[in-house]
């Protein structure tokens, strides 16, 4: 297979992620869709280093996905958080930002 | 034998990725981005990146999303009914935002002048992508890299532990801010900070 099967598939995941993040307003479902995003990167990271020879877009990928643990831990949470509060579980609702 | 793999693990991937962003159930979605991982995990490994897909299955699907599912079941997500962000017409745009930016990414792969990418890829070594090779990038070429990560993960887990603790003895909880968090906490009687040091306090302790 060529690389470019690769990209093209990075490509379509990354752009159903981002139309994701558009259309849903669940803050876990918004997560997710990041979660989508991240990972098409990360394929697109891998398939560089494939096409070089090289492994460097392959820690790329691996320090991509230690940030992507970090956002979820931190992400979740905030919903926690918000659940504690009775606040509703929803980005639309959650407008504005107080201490 | 490759190309019916790498279609296999597309198809998965894509499946699951459509079904992340269009089902109702966040249980569901969480599901679907299972299968996607594990279709990305098989990915890797067509791309010789044999310790990636490793980590991918092992963290991602055993642990991250372990802990999104207990977090929606937490949550009770199941009964929580998720209308559609906006009006339809937002969503159109929505919708035709993702088509142009993968016709522009599409483009941007696809017209490219790096001949290398219509190749099946250079040449590898042995040993390539394995978790020696990539052991020794980190500690040797990527050792920055490696620490930020680590110290990434320790503010990350701090972070998770301060955001999500039971606030314990508040009556109510809407009442914490984020500056009591760091404030020494001064507990006498039933007076607030408010009343002390004022004529209220002579008085004794007030009437609630």
């Amino acid at each position: 297979m060529s690389i470019e099967w690769y990209l093209v598939l990075s490509a379509m995941i990354f752009s159903i992620g981002a139309g994701g993040v558009l259309v849903r307003r669940n803050p876990l479902v918004l997560l997710l869709c990041i979660e989508l995003m991240l990972n098409a990167s990360n394929l697109a990271l891998v398939s560089f280093a494939r096409a070089h020879g090289n492994q460097d877009g392959q820690i790329f990928a691996l320090i991509v996905m230690v940030v992507a643990a970090c956002e979820v831990a931190v992400g979740l949470g905030l919903i926690v958080a918000i659940f504690r509060r009775r606040l509703p579980i929803d980005v639309d609702e959650l407008r504005e930002l107080q201490g | 034998m490759a190309e019916v793999f790498f279609f296999l693990a597309a198809i998965g991937a894509l499946a699951g990725a459509i079904g992340t962003v269009t089902l109702r159930n966040p249980f569901y979605t969480v599901l679907a981005l299972v299968v996607h991982l594990l279709s990305l995990a098989a990915l890797f490994l067509l791309l010789r990146a044999e310790f990636l897909a490793a980590a991918q299955v092992i963290v991602y699907v055993g642990a991250v999303m372990v802990l999104y599912l207990f977090v929606v079941a937490y949550v009770g997500g199941a009964d929580d009914p998720i209308r559609p962000a906006g009006s339809p017409g937002l969503r159109r745009v929505s919708g035709l935002f993702a088509l142009v930016l993968f016709a522009e990414l599409a483009i941007a792969v696809l017209g490219t002048g790096l001949t290398a990418l219509g190749e099946e890829g250079a040449g590898f070594f042995a040993g390539y992508g394995t978790p020696k090779e990539i052991g020794r990038l980190l500690l040797t070429d990527f050792l920055l890299a490696f620490e930020a990560a680590s110290l990434l993960l320790l503010v990350a887990a701090v972070g998770a532990v301060v955001l999500a603790r039971r606030r314990s003895g508040l009556e109510d909880p809407r009442e914490l801010s984020v500056a009591d968090l760091f404030r020494e906490k001064q507990v006498t009687g039933t007076q607030t900070d408010a009343e002390r040091g004022t004529m209220l306090e002579a008085g004794g302790e007030p009437q609630r």
